[in-house]
């Protein structure tokens, strides 16, 4: 039928220009970096003394380091609360407690990173430097990330743990497990690549956070010595420089989002890989 | 991606209705976006902004059709801007170095950079030296100039900024020999950070810090090797840390960014100049 | 079942344990996220009032209120959704109804749209600034902050789409097919109505995903917080005016928990909204 072809047609041309952009956001990032990938020794990146780009120095490893801490700090917070939170929701709770601790959680989820980055400044960030100063730290960067990747985790878990087939329950209490016999031995293992997978999202969303950190962490290009020296992520760098960067340096900022975004490819790719798995 | 290409290409009628709206897409958005033609961008220093803002306001309030929106972003961005055009002038807090000739400045005023610590800090002033040394981290704690039993902590700006640029100089440092604790922006935001923290140092510009005092901010102006950082001194050209304010043009000024320029150059706006703690320069 | 008394004993101790374990991590979570609720309401609520909406913002945003940057916020919210909704809603229909699963232009396009969904919207902001901004000349302005919220929508309103379009059941695609109509007639007819209250709870998701942002819009919507007179003004959205409240204005931490605080209820108001929605379309369908 002719309206069913001009249909697909018209389906069919909305759907290549969307995968389009995904592919325009690359060149476009390729593009710009190009001057310093093709114009500035690649190596640079690594050696050079440290971050000072109107010094040309473009040693990005500082940032990287800091991108990963945060983010690992983050993830090991967050995972174990994310989960426990999803077992007290599917297991643990009374069903009204349930519902409301679940609601919680949604309503968490929904706020945005600003308003994160805003409360660790103004109430964390003078805590932390009541006791370090000057308190805008990787301590504050990791706290305010663990707040905000918390909820994706719990969220993620509780539905792994809520796919779970009851028979595998009722077996388990067939065999007499006791209660953490049963979710240790049966549910967790059972959940694993749902939860796996939205750790692993959970990780991109940190490593690619940006103003939340940017807010709460002091800034400073640095190997981070202890929790409490500042630092600057890559993402930060790129907020905190963009506005301000011309000819090479902006062209590094643009290799530091493709790095970023290369990052959390990976990440995702992984995520996708393991979700294959669990459906096969 | 070639995977998605090469399956539609079988699809003739997809790829030419996809083209055509790609193509559409990319060329209609920039023939809307120069409808509007009473309109001045400016981008640059964040030292200048505010009192461009003052002043855009009363050049909009004289010509009603005209709107100027005013972007922050560091001098390096206005001079950037201006250069591929994205702005029409640029705010620069500095003079125009050698390899910036292509670009015109006009002075609309002066201002200083003035070191500035929180309130409650009983030292009232720093030598040069003294300066080099908290900035470096050879002088990590206060005692040793005279303040409280503390660890300084030292705010510096990013990359980039003007003041950045002119403190260094001062310094006789590089960037890269200062050990900060933490790195800010914007003027605004160093006086935040260093109001909201007994033991921190910062520099800021001399109008920003004299209307944030004003307003009631807990912050003090270091006296630098003995002279008072003010608005004065500026304009006695005794402070030795002082810049001119330039807006910055590719090429000779015409039409509105004329008009614009010679407005914020003229006496009307010396109100608004010195509301901002600036010294008004005048034209000649 | 043979066990001795011992082991019994263990499993209860780490029974317990873990039940107590458990318990102290949810009391943690919840506790902290109150002290956020609450300071955020404490700080916001003083400040919060009619005028604080219905005003613009005076002194770089200390007195005054936010009524320019909610009309900001509201109209890069609406480009957005513009451009991004027949895009995303297309690609779902398309991926969903028309072409086979495992065909390689749905695996292309499915694949571009996950790793679109992962890219951090730092790197939306890089993008939109070099094209939108620059090369399309668009500058710093409404339109470009609301077309680079919109590459980051996509994959969100799409996989939300498909998926709701997934869900209804084939019977009626079957029954379609059996009464002669064209996969188009099915489509608005059927598969549509049936599917919008998912699509609807995908939609209002993806408002809440751009309410939220600010790191896209740094660059390409820029900072200027006066009323917007047209799509090509700079616009300041909510978001990006609490960042730069408490960063860059000294005393300006009271408007930024009023403005927090507006934007955490807007949310709240849209996810309610979006179940109600979704709760009351499909009981409509039920009820023709």
């Amino acid at each position: 039928m002719l309206t069913d072809r001009v249909l697909t047609g018209i389906l069919r041309s909305g759907a290549l220009l969307s995968a389009l952009i995904m592919l325009l956001i690359l060149c476009f990032l390729l593009l710009e970096s190009w001057p310093a990938l093709t114009g500035l020794p690649v190596a640079g990146f690594l050696t050079d003394p440290s971050w000072h780009p109107l010094e040309s120095a473009y040693n990005l490893m500082p940032m990287l380091s800091a991108t990963l801490l945060a983010s690992i700090g983050a993830i090991t917070l967050a995972v174990p609360l994310g989960i426990a939170s999803a077992l007290f929701i599917v297991f643990f709770a009374p069903s009204h407690l349930a519902s409301l601790y679940k609601r919680l959680i949604e309503l968490l989820a929904g706020i945005p990173s600003v308003v994160f980055g805003f409360w660790g400044l103004t109430v964390l960030v003078p805590l932390i430097s009541e006791w370090q100063p000057p308190g805008a730290s990787l301590l504050a960067a990791v706290l305010v990330l663990t707040l905000m990747i918390l909820p994706m985790i719990a969220i993620t878990a509780y539905t792994a743990l809520a796919a779970v087939p009851d028979e595998l329950l009722q077996n388990a209490a067939a065999l007499g497990l006791s209660r953490w016999g049963t979710i240790a031995g049966v549910v967790l293992p059972a959940a694993r690549a749902g939860i796996t997978a939205g750790i692993i999202l959970a990780a991109a969303r940190a490593l690619g956070e940006t103003m939340a950190v940017l807010m709460v962490a002091g800034n400073v290009v640095q190997h981070p010595e202890s929790l409490f020296d500042p630092v600057r992520t890559l993402a930060a760098n790129i907020a905190l420089e963009m506005a301000y960067a011309m000819g090479d340096h902006r062209s590094v900022l643009f290799v530091s989002g493709l790095l970023l975004m290369l990052l959390v490819m990976a990440l995702s790719a992984m995520a996708g890989l393991l979700e294959k798995h669990r459906h096969v | 991606m070639v995977k998605i290409i090469i399956f539609s290409l079988t699809n003739r009628f997809g790829v030419v209705a996809a083209v055509i709206a790609f193509c559409g897409l990319v060329w209609a958005v920039p023939a809307v976006a120069n409808a509007g033609s009473q309109r001045l961008v400016l981008t640059g220093s964040s030292t200048v902004a505010p009192l461009i803002n003052e002043i855009a306001r009363r050049f909009e309030a004289k010509f009603p059709d005209v709107r100027i929106d005013v972007q922050t972003g560091g001098s390096s961005r206005g001079i950037n801007d201006v250069r591929k055009r994205i702005a029409d002038i640029g705010m620069v807090s500095r003079a125009l170095k050698p390899d910036e000739s292509d670009l015109l400045a006009f002075t609309i005023a002066l201002d200083g950079i003035s070191l500035i610590v929180h309130a409650d800090n009983p030292v009232t002033g720093l030598n040069r030296r003294q300066v080099a040394g908290i900035f470096t981290g050879d002088l990590s704690h206060w005692r040793a100039v005279g303040g409280p039993d503390a660890r300084i902590t030292v705010v510096n700006k990013a990359e980039g900024r003007s003041t950045l640029e002119l403190f260094l100089d001062y310094l006789q440092l590089k960037n890269s020999a200062i050990k900060p604790h933490v790195i800010i922006g914007d003027n605004a935001q160093g006086i935040k950070t260093v109001t909201g923290n007994r033991n921190a140092i910062g520099y800021v510009s001399i109008g920003a810090a004299e209307y944030e005092v004003q307003r009631g901010a807990p912050l003090r102006l270091l006296a630098l090797d003995g002279v008072e950082a003010s608005v004065e001194n500026v304009r006695e050209g005794i402070f030795s840390l002082s810049r001119p304010l330039n807006l910055v043009t590719a090429g000779e000024p015409q039409g509105l960014t004329r008009e614009f320029i010679l407005f914020a150059q003229s006496p009307q706006v010396h109100d608004l100049i010195e509301a901002q703690y600036f010294v008004p320069v005048d034209a000649n | 079942m043979f066990e001795s008394a011992a082991l019994r004993t263990r499993r209860k101790i780490r029974d317990c344990v873990a039940q107590g374990l458990i318990y102290l991590a949810v009391m943690l979570v919840s506790l902290v996220f109150f002290w956020l609720l609450v300071d955020l309401a404490r700080g916001g609520m003083t400040h919060l009032s009619w005028a604080f909406l219905t005003e613009s913002p005076r002194d770089a945003g200390r007195a005054g209120g936010i009524a320019s940057i909610l009309v900001s916020t509201l109209l890069i919210l609406l480009v957005a959704l513009v451009a991004a909704i027949p895009l995303a809603w297309s690609t779902a229909i398309l991926l969903a109804e028309l072409v086979p699963a495992e065909s390689s232009f749905g695996r292309s396009v499915r694949f571009s749209l996950h790793v679109l969904a992962g890219v951090p919207s730092i790197v939306f902001g890089l993008f939109g600034n070099a094209f939108f901004s620059i090369y399309l000349g668009l500058g710093f302005s409404i339109l470009s902050g609301g077309l680079t919220l919109a590459c980051m929508l996509l994959p969100i309103l799409t996989s939300t789409a498909e998926a709701g379009l997934r869900a209804v059941p084939d019977s009626y695609r079957l029954s379609a097919a059996a009464l002669g109509l064209s996969r188009t007639a099915a489509l608005t007819h059927l598969i549509l109505p049936a599917a919008a209250p998912a699509l609807a709870a995908g939609l209002l998701i993806g408002i809440g995903r751009a309410l939220a942002e600010t790191a896209a819009l740094l660059f390409t919507s820029g900072y200027v917080d006066r009323m917007p007179g047209s799509l090509l003004d700079s616009g300041r959205a909510l978001a990006l005016h609490i960042f730069d409240l408490s960063m860059n204005v000294p005393g300006g931490d009271e408007s930024a928990y009023a403005s927090a605080l507006m934007l955490v209820i807007l949310l709240l108001c849209i996810n309610i909204l979006a179940m109600k929605l979704a709760y009351g379309l499909q009981r409509k369908k039920i009820m023709t």
